[in-house]
């Protein structure tokens, strides 16, 4: 069988999600480990907006918040469980970014950016607002999933920490496959063709506004699945999750990485969840090393880590 | 009667701030097609560091106009070791180079001043006066005056000065300004210093009424942007009257509507705005070159 890029993003996953935890010097790590695969679904969402489509939004945490809160409101006034209700928020999530996608991504670059910039921001307001729904800046508990208990039945007992790190594994390297699936489509081949020329690609016989609004709708359902998994690890959950900062962390995760591919930007959501975690004296310049790194990387090295190092490797083979 | 009057001087008072803000993103966005998304941060920079220089002691004048020409000398270095560089870039990086600069400037401003929400004295006082039966501050005459001050500068600049013509002639080709002379480096590195400075001005003017603190920044380049682009984008007469109507939607949103979703007013106006008339109140319709 011959190893397609494909195949090997998939493997280097899936060797990294089984292998790392070998290397865990205390149980902590499982937690962050499964922070960082929450924040590489969002990430991988990036991927296809922006490195496929060319899309950018700066507002894609709104789409967090609807996940996260939908996995905490749910179940209390709907009753539904709490594995319904990430499609729920998944569903109201996708729903939404076809109503606001279609007059949105009419919108070309800087006005694309503050029109996704004030979705989220307006999501962020409500949840922050209608305190009677929401309880407010405060937060509120989120339901226990039940999955750790029916595989605890089935003779497979996990400690919280490890349940959630191989659960969101499998969660990222599903959606990692999804992505890579769709890179390689027609759909895929449409998406970077409009992002090399959107006139070009209307002449060829793409729909181009279809297309970008598809990228958008997938994109906001990887947020939105992304936020619930984090609500229903941490069970608990703050407007926090929607805020504008999210939304330029995701960015900043998936530009450092390399937003042209899944690998790159996941290696991106890797590093920047990690450095607070390892540096604690870096909570203080958090903000200041996050805007440096936007900054630099955008200057330096525009395809982002992962290819440019790539790229280097390659050209001394040669 | 006295109470719509009242909504509507709050809102021409916030409205002249975010008129000075979108006048500063028209400069810039005049000079080079870069939209500045760091804008609000030259206005929380004005007041907060008019309010540190005046904690340490210096009469509130100086402070203020410290604070401005330190604005301006950061804005010239933002667009010399963040804009310059990446000069051609994709507009999707643009976006994140100056998102990231705002960012940057934010977390600086945490670790510099701190963060506090910090106010310096009104500068004719806080009595305030009354006008058929509303009331309006003195420092709101402050803020009111300085937009149109300087947007009456502005205007005379572009088009009576044979600099202010460079500016205009750089961002209609910057080529072309090359080859009849124009040095266009000096001519973007003018704009963000004008453009910095203007944001620090609307910071020193407002901060006795709205408070500063370090993440304000954010609010001030959205709303000033909504302002620029209902005006129409590039056109200082309609950053002006934009800036002013973001300002009266928003406070009457507050008044008559909700407080807690005046915030949303811009928003809803700037999605209103990019699907109904794109090209704004004063802009000319534009096409892309294939």
């Amino acid at each position: 069988m011959r190893i397609t890029p494909k195949l090997a993003t998939l493997l280097v996953l899936a060797a990294l999600v089984a292998i790392t935890p070998f290397f865990f010097p205390s149980g902590y790590y499982y937690r962050v480990g499964a922070l960082i695969f929450v924040n590489g679904i969002a990430v991988t969402g990036i991927v296809i907006l922006t490195g496929y489509a060319g899309q950018i939004s700066l507002g894609h945490a709104g789409f967090a918040g609807i996940g996260g809160y939908a996995c905490a409101l749910a179940p209390v006034h709907l009753g539904l469980h709490p594995a319904l209700a990430v499609v729920l928020g998944a569903a109201v999530s996708a729903l939404l970014a076809y109503l606001v996608g279609r007059p949105i991504l009419r919108l070309k670059g800087y006005y694309l950016g503050v029109a996704t910039l004030g979705f989220g921001i307006l999501v962020s307001m409500v949840l922050n607002n209608e305190r009677d729904l929401t309880r407010g800046p405060d937060g509120i508990d989120v339901p226990e999933l039940g999955l750790r208990a029916l595989l605890k039945d089935q003779g497979l007992n996990l400690t919280n920490g490890e349940f959630w790190y191989f659960f969101c594994g499998i969660c990222l390297i599903l959606g990692a496959w999804i992505a890579l699936n769709l890179h390689d489509s027609p759909a895929g081949r449409a998406l970077r063709a409009l992002h090399g020329s959107e006139v070009a690609a209307r002449t060829v016989g793409i729909d181009v506004a279809r297309m970008k609004l598809s990228a958008f709708v997938i994109s906001a359902v990887y947020a939105s699945v992304s936020g619930s998994l984090l609500a229903l690890q941490n069970k608990f959950i703050t407007p926090d999750v929607a805020g504008f900062m999210h939304s330029i962390e995701m960015v900043t995760m998936a530009v450092l990485g390399g937003v042209g591919s899944v690998l790159g930007a996941i290696l991106g959501a890797g590093i920047l969840t990690l450095l607070p975690q390892v540096l604690t004296v870096f909570a203080e310049y958090e903000q200041m090393v996050l805007g440096l790194v936007m900054v630099l990387v955008m200057i330096f090295l525009r395809e982002g880590l992962l290819p440019s190092i790539l790229r280097r490797l390659r050209g001394r083979g040669e | 009667m006295s109470e719509l009057l009242q909504f509507l001087f709050s809102g021409v008072t916030v409205g002249a701030v975010y008129a000075l803000v979108a006048l500063g993103f028209t400069i810039i966005y005049n000079a080079s097609d870069v939209v500045n998304f760091a804008q609000g941060e030259f206005v929380m920079l004005g007041g907060m560091i008019t309010w540190f220089a005046h904690a340490a002691g210096l009469p509130l004048p100086l402070a203020a106009l410290s604070a401005i020409v330190v604005t301006a000398a950061l804005g010239v270095a933002m667009n010399k070791l963040m804009i310059e560089p990446a000069r051609g870039a994709p507009v999707v990086s643009l976006i994140i180079i100056t998102i990231g600069a705002s960012i940057f400037i934010q977390g600086a401003a945490q670790l510099v001043f701190d963060k506090q929400i910090h106010s310096f004295p009104a500068f004719s006082g806080d009595a305030p006066i009354r006008v058929g039966g509303a009331t309006i501050l003195p420092q709101s005459l402050w803020v009111i005056g300085g937009a149109l001050v300087v947007f009456a500068g502005l205007w005379v600049f572009f088009t009576r000065t044979l600099l202010g013509r460079a500016v205009l002639a750089t961002s209609n080709n910057r080529l072309a300004a090359q080859l009849v002379g124009i040095n266009t480096n000096f001519v973007m590195a003018l704009s963000f210093a004008v453009s910095a400075g203007i944001g620090a001005l609307a910071g020193v003017l407002a901060t006795p009424i709205t408070l500063v603190a370090y993440n304000v920044g954010i609010g001030f380049a959205l709303k000033g942007f909504a302002g620029a682009m209902l005006g129409g984008m590039g056109n200082p007469k309609g950053a002006l009257v934009g800036g002013f109507a973001i300002g009266l939607i928003e406070a009457l949103t507050a008044g008559y509507l909700s407080s807690q979703y005046k915030d949303a007013a811009a928003f809803v106006v700037i999605l209103a705005v990019l699907f109904f008339m794109p090209q704004g109140l004063f802009g000319r319709k534009s096409a892309d070159r294939v």
